[in-house]
């Protein structure tokens, strides 16, 4: 397998594996506190779902639009989301914002599954199916786009589909084997990196695209070709840890220990 | 239209999130790239160059608003 289908499988692994990490949360809220039988079936529900989602869109997105739209359509929704992760990872480790808490989540999901009352008789938990439904189903969208968007600019959407597979495998494996919300993983750190890669590859690809409105439809050329990739990723990456240090707030200052820098903050 | 609303707003909470201020960022850098493409200000590498500087500009001046200092209500 050479380096670029490596790079591909990492990342769609990792993007999926955090997005899985949040949605298993609200599957074993509802699964502990309400009945594993519905919880699980909403959970099967939405992946199916998904998966539909993730065929039709890959082939109606190939089939209808010319590469350098492709570039420009796809490219630009990842740069928003890489950049709203990004922007939330600075935020968080400059302390500004509150560290994203998987322990935190699941009690507020125990909560409001306690809250809506017993589930009536046998059947169908109609409150848990809709819970696990939803956070998967909407947890996955994202995932859906990044294994689309990564497989098609490789042309290698089998090896974004097992990326993302596994890491759903992966996730649950962990799971079923703790019995207990994954609070342990470093999500926010996991975040940071997701966040950088979408960032790098949206700014790649979005620019490239924006070539569909010239004469010919051609995409712009990156010096470097897909080298930039790379150059685009350590830039981001020195770029946020310049942002981090601008805006740390003071009682962030003062609260890190002089030995923790603000990735290990984020790997907490 | 109830169920139009509904499907508008996942796209909407989909794409643009709790924050609004990075999508108008993406649209506003490519924006400014289609401009000077249209007005033909440099080549490929050049154009690809200030594309890349525009959306590190305007992510830089979204972060610079959520960080503003809030003034205190009377």
């Amino acid at each position: 397998m050479s380096a670029a289908s490596w790079g591909l499988l990492i990342a769609t692994f990792a993007a999926c594996f955090v997005e899985m990490v949040e949605a298993t949360t609200i599957v074993m809220a509802m699964g502990f506190t309400r009945g594993w039988r519905s919880a699980m079936i909403g959970m099967g529900a939405a992946l199916a779902a998904l998966a539909v989602v993730t065929a039709i869109a890959g082939y109606a997105l190939t089939t209808w639009l010319p590469e350098s739209a492709l570039q420009l359509a796809i490219g630009g929704l990842l740069l928003i989301f890489g950049l709203q992760w990004l922007r939330k990872a600075i935020l968080r480790a400059s302390g500004r914002k509150a560290m994203h808490d998987e322990d935190q989540i699941y009690l507020d999901e125990v909560e409001s599954a306690r809250a809506a009352g017993a589930a009536s008789g046998n059947g169908l938990d109609l409150f848990s199916f809709m819970v696990s439904f939803k956070g998967v189903f909407l947890e996955g969208m994202e995932v859906v786009f990044i294994v689309i968007t990564f497989g098609l600019n490789a042309k290698n959407v089998p090896i974004a589909i097992v990326g993302a597979a596994a890491a759903v495998i992966t996730v649950l494996g962990v799971a079923v084997a703790l019995r207990r919300p994954l609070a342990m993983i470093p999500e926010n750190l996991l975040k940071y990196g997701v966040g950088l890669m979408l960032a790098s590859f949206g700014t790649y690809w979005a620019v490239e695209g924006i070539g569909i409105f010239r004469i010919g439809r051609q995409s712009l050329e990156w010096p470097g070709q897909d080298a930039a990739i790379l150059g685009l990723i350590v830039i981001w990456f020195l770029l946020s840890r310049v942002f981090i240090s601008a805006l740390r707030a003071p009682e962030a200052r003062s609260a890190t220990t002089s030995n923790s820098t603000p990735v290990q903050e984020l790997a907490k | 239209m109830k169920y139009l609303k509904a499907f508008g707003q996942f796209w909407y909470d989909f794409i643009i999130g709790d924050d609004w201020k990075i999508a108008v960022a993406v649209v506003l850098a490519l924006g400014v790239l289609l401009i000077a493409l249209k007005a033909k200000l440099f080549g490929d590498h050049g154009l690809a160059i200030l594309g890349g500087v525009a959306i590190v500009v305007f992510f830089a001046l979204s972060l610079a608003i959520d960080v503003r200092p809030k003034k205190p209500k009377p």
